[in-house]
């Protein structure tokens, strides 16, 4: 599904080179649950952006579904993601203005080639929300919702046009424990419904173990890599 | 601190300085210009008479003043003769109409002061010894005429031996309105120009040895000129009434630039309001460590300080390097040179009121501060209110309102349109917060919930949190107003002049017509086809009496204010009618028809003059028509319309009183075809040199010439005030502009193509472009209507098609700024985003 071949990325900061990764070949399979793990400044985030296609490795290259992200330009990177990756952050990035069931439809909107109609696509979006317990709440404003709620609309969204690869960048990084443990169950359990594909980036010990591959970054390189067994 | 809050907000506020900077430009370089031009006029003001006196009467000077200058001049003074007067010249190109020209027949070495520049050089020395002629350029063009050619004036033919280039005084816009014209004096009796009725100008202009000498002379003779209706300027007159004159004018425009220094105010105001709301925190954590409420607030201020400081030093600068621009702009209006020299004076108060208005209008945002509460560094969303009468808000806003009142008295001509002035400002200001307010509410209100995503993207950005709709609508929203009731008041004013539009308006005036020429005149237009649309006697008359006091005795009276001293000297060009016209209306009292038949004959006067000469319904007037003594009973006062291209009268008698007094006539036609028109005019002006025609289709042509200077000059000040706006358009979008760059990567980490994210941009941009030109044509079209109506007194055009392109323009400029400013939202990777979120 995703392979990563000689990836290196470098970054110009204040006059000096600085190297953020190097040497990482990885490839990861449908359907596979991947956390990324390591302390912080290990090149997290920056991995699971190359793996998205937010960015061209400086050498290297990532393949999405047998694509070649170099071959792309940024607008085609951006509609493969739309058709075929979904996002969580950490610090939830819904969009202020717009009512919890619109921000999940923005995925969907973006689509230009639209299989759906507009009342569909709201169906799709409602059937989501109810799905991460957000019925009653879909015109709720994100300021009006808990960290929480934001986080379960952030989930409805990542899932709403049914991706085929979902990237999680510290998804539970901003909750108290219960409430990311309850954020967690409903990750893994769409990611299983939806036969998805989760690659996360988390410093939750408990999140990761429930992943069936653990990747371990240090100091920019891999450190580790191993499957283990799922409960 | 302040330091330090300033080098590191130094990209940004750099703008917000700018805003200031454009203010203070404006201000300073019409300011200093003005002082530049009292210095000027004052070197000057003889080279602008062209003589120490000049002494001016209707008709020849009478025999007592001829024996005064002939006894200056025995006793070594030097005079010289001008007789002026408009008539028809003929130029020998032959497809060219006879032009009304301004015709100057002169005796002697006038002017004594500044210099003549003639094409050759020679002409202007040598021209009175023969049947020459100097021709001002601009009438060299319209009689398509050479050096060597003829031209007739009246009976006579001069060879034109030079063309006038410059002569002292000139004022630019003069010879659109009137080229000249300069003959010998002593050629001018073989013209028969000057003969009853005609409206001629004699000077006599005079050269003293000294101020006091003048002075002397008028002491012993001012009584002698009052008794004969001569009046006088002296080069202390020319130089007050000049000043007076050009000291309005620059203070008009100086109003205009006080705008754009209101708008720089209102981008300091918002860029401090956002900076104080992106530096919570800091303070929060400053009051943590043990800053008082007064440092933090200090700190702030002199922050606004050093912007003010800074914006209105590389203002002044700025406003010196333009000054040296205005005397091209203005040279219309400018009957002089203007040394540019820089005025310190002007200079140090341009740099106080720049830092003023930056200070007063960042005080009201600073206010805030007071309200943070260190415990913000802990829990960020707390937030104390304030409870209770806020004494200092209220005295900040009463500094904010003064000190526009102030600096408006302080740049306006009077205090009366200082007042008005700063009352505009703040109706406009005010209306236009109301209608950004009312579109924020509105959007979220009617929010297009079925539009397309991005569509919805755009509207929702204008209510967004930290949102600028309210400071860029002020700001393009001025600038649209300005330039649009300036826009729309012209067109009003010059429609209601045009004589094209309308089929049966008239377009050609003939004049001076004498009684015994009449019925051949018919006769060549009823040859050539055209119609008389009317006949208008003029009877030339002077007031001899008001009620039983004589003028000499009214005007002997000291506490006759000088400016109603022209109503009683005045040659009146009365005419009688049994018809109001159409650009008239009664005030007071009734027309002949709906009065019992009087005593006297009675007659219907202008308001303006009756308020003048302090008299109005059932007192007398005795007129002196040609000797014969009229007296007369106002009947009814009417209040004209001068605008119209109509005949009017300050006094109109009633019918059979004046049929058998001597008098001349006006003949009004129309003549569609212009080639027809020069025909006829040669034609008539051929057979009757005296007779004057107007074309009113280049007098349109004129009038349209001098209205767009004048909307030049203005239009150039307001310059100032859009860029203003533009600031703020361009401060207003770099302050939102991280939240872009963030919104715009989550929004491509989500799928969206660069295109969509600029289709967002450009929503936006279009709404806000399209509600401040919106809001600022609504207050212009108000604005415009107001002008028109009440101080024009003509009627309100309303064009669609000017207001739609100003929507295009100023909506296509704000999204090209806008584009231009956001390049870098579309640039940033998303990945560069996500890192920094997740640090």
């Amino acid at each position: 599904m995703i392979i990563a071949s000689n990836i290196e990325q470098t970054y110009k900061s204040a006059g000096r080179s600085l190297t953020v990764l190097r040497n990482i070949n990885l490839s990861i399979a449908e359907n596979d649950f991947v956390a990324i793990v390591g302390p912080s400044g290990s090149g997290k985030t920056t991995l699971l952006g190359l793996l998205a296609g937010l960015d061209l490795p400086s050498s290297g290259t990532v393949t999405i579904d047998g694509q070649n992200l170099n071959g792309l330009s940024e607008d085609e990177r951006s509609k493969l993601r739309g058709e075929k990756v979904g996002f969580v952050f950490q610090t939830f990035q819904l969009i202020p203005t717009l009512t919890a069931l619109e921000n999940v439809l923005v995925p969907l909107e973006l689509r230009e080639a639209r299989s759906l109609n507009g009342s569909d696509l709201a169906e799709r979006a409602c059937g989501l929300l109810e799905r991460v317990g957000l019925g009653e709440r879909l015109d709720h404003y994100p300021s009006q919702l808990s960290g929480g709620e934001q986080q379960r609309v952030g989930l409805a969204r990542a899932f709403a046009n049914e991706p085929k690869i979902l990237f999680a960048d510290e998804p539970t990084g901003n909750l108290d424990a219960d409430t990311g443990t309850v954020v967690a169950d409903l990750l893994v359990q769409l990611n299983r419904e939806l036969h998805t594909t989760l690659v996360l980036v988390t410093h939750d010990q408990k999140l990761a173990g429930r992943a069936a591959r653990i990747v371990r970054l240090e100091g920019g390189e891999i450190v580790s890599d191993g499957v283990q067994d799922q409960d | 601190m302040a330091r330090r809050e300033l080098y590191a907000g130094r990209k940004r506020l750099v703008l917000y300085t700018v805003a200031i900077t454009v203010g203070v430009a404006a201000l300073v370089s019409i300011n200093s210009f003005r002082q530049n031009i009292v210095s000027s006029i004052h070197g000057q003001a003889r080279g602008i008479l062209g003589a120490d006196l000049a002494l001016r009467h209707r008709n020849a000077f009478p025999d007592t003043v001829e024996a005064l200058i002939a006894s200056l001049t025995s006793g070594g003074l030097d005079a010289s003769r001008v007789v002026s007067f408009g008539s028809m010249v003929l130029g020998s190109s032959s497809d060219r109409a006879p032009r009304l020209l301004q015709v100057r027949a002169i005796e002697g070495s006038y002017p004594y002061y500044g210099t003549v520049t003639t094409e050759p050089a020679e002409a202007w020395g040598s021209f009175q010894n023969s049947h020459s002629a100097v021709v001002e350029e601009a009438a060299m063009l319209y009689l398509n005429a050479r050096v060597g050619d003829s031209i007739s004036i009246g009976d006579a033919t001069f060879r034109i031996v030079g063309i006038l280039k410059e002569f002292p005084g000139n004022l630019g816009i003069r010879s659109a309105i009137g080229p000249r014209v300069f003959i010998p004096l002593r050629y001018l009796e073989e013209t028969g120009l000057i003969r009853f009725g005609s409206i001629a100008q004699f000077r006599s202009y005079i050269k003293f040895p000294s101020y006091q000498s003048i002075e002397l002379f008028l002491g012993e003779y001012d009584e002698l000129f009052d008794a004969h209706r001569v009046t006088y300027d002296t080069v202390a007159d020319v130089e007050t009434d000049l000043s007076s004159v050009l000291d309005r004018l620059s203070r008009f425009l100086g109003l205009i630039g006080l705008v754009a220094l209101l708008l720089g105010g209102i981008a300091i105001g918002s860029a401090v309001h956002v900076f104080v709301k992106e530096k919570l925190d800091t303070m929060a954590v400053l009051r943590c460590i043990g800053a008082t409420q007064k440092t933090v607030f200090g700190t702030y201020l002199l922050v606004a300080a050093a912007l003010g400081l800074a914006g209105a030093t590389a203002g002044t600068v700025l406003g010196v390097a333009i000054q040296a621009t205005l005397p091209r702009v203005l040279s219309d209006f400018l009957p002089l040179d203007v040394a540019i020299s820089i005025d310190w004076w002007t200079v140090a108060t341009g740099l106080v009121v720049g830092t003023l208005v930056a200070l007063v209008f960042a005080l009201l945002p600073l206010l805030k501060i007071r309200d943070v509460s260190p415990l913000r560094a802990l829990r960020r969303d707390f937030v104390r209110s304030r409870t209770g009468f806020d004494w200092l808000r209220w005295a900040v806003a009463a500094t904010l309102v003064a000190t526009v009142v102030v600096l408006s008295l302080w740049q306006a001509p009077t205090t009366g349109v200082g007042l008005a002035f700063a009352g505009a400002v703040g109706v406009t200001t005010g209306l236009l917060a109301v209608i950004a307010w009312a579109t924020v509410r509105s959007a979220r209100k009617f929010f297009p919930r079925r539009a397309s995503y991005v569509i919805r993207q755009g509207v929702a950005n204008l209510f967004r949190p930290q949102n600028q709709t309210v400071s860029v609508v002020l700001g393009i929203g001025f600038g649209v107003f300005l330039i649009a009731t300036l826009h729309l008041t012209q067109r009003s004013l010059l429609d209601q002049l045009s004589v094209e539009s309308s089929p049966d308006k008239t377009n050609l005036v003939m004049f001076d017509i004498q009684s015994d020429q009449h019925t051949e005149l018919e006769a060549i237009l009823d040859r050539r086809g055209h119609s008389n649309l009317g006949m208008i006697p003029i009877v030339p008359s002077r007031i001899a009496r008001v009620n039983d006091r004589s003028v000499e005795d009214i005007l002997a009276d000291s506490a006759l204010g000088r400016g109603n001293r022209w109503m009683y000297r005045r040659e009146y060009r009365n005419t009688y009618r049994a018809e109001l016209n159409s650009s008239e209306v009664i005030t007071a009292g009734g027309w002949w028809d709906e009065l019992g038949i009087g005593s006297l004959p009675r007659i219907s006067l202008d308001e303006d003059i009756a308020l003048g000469l302090e008299i109005g319904l059932g007192d007398h007037i005795t007129w002196d028509i040609q000797g014969v003594e009229v007296e007369t009973q106002i009947a009814s006062l009417r209040r004209i319309n001068w605008a119209r291209f109509e005949p009017n009268f300050f006094a109109i008698f009633e019918p059979g009183v004046l049929d058998e007094a001597p008098q001349t006539y006006i003949l009004m036609t129309r003549v569609d075809d212009a080639a027809e028109r020069v025909e006829l005019q040669r034609d008539v002006v051929g057979r009757f040199s005296n007779i004057s025609v107007l074309d009113l289709t280049e007098i349109q042509r004129t009038i349209d010439g001098v209205v767009n200077k004048v909307a030049v000059a203005i239009r150039f000040m307001a310059l100032f005030s859009i860029t203003s706006g533009l600031i703020v358009l361009i401060g207003a979008i770099t302050t939102t502009k991280y939240q872009r760059i963030h919104e715009s990567a989550l929004l491509k980490t989500l799928g969206a193509s660069t295109r969509q994210v600029r289709q967002i941009l450009v929503t936006e941009y279009f709404a806000l472009g399209t509600v401040a030109s919106f809001s600022g044509m609504l207050l212009a079209t108000a604005a415009g209507w107001g002008l028109s109506k009440f101080m024009f007194n003509v009627e309100f055009n309303l064009s669609a098609a000017s207001l739609l392109a100003y929507w295009m323009i100023v909506t296509g400029l704000t999204v090209m700024v806008g584009l231009v400013n956001s390049r870098s939202v579309t640039r940033h990777t998303p990945l560069a985003t996500l890192r920094e979120l997740s640090e």
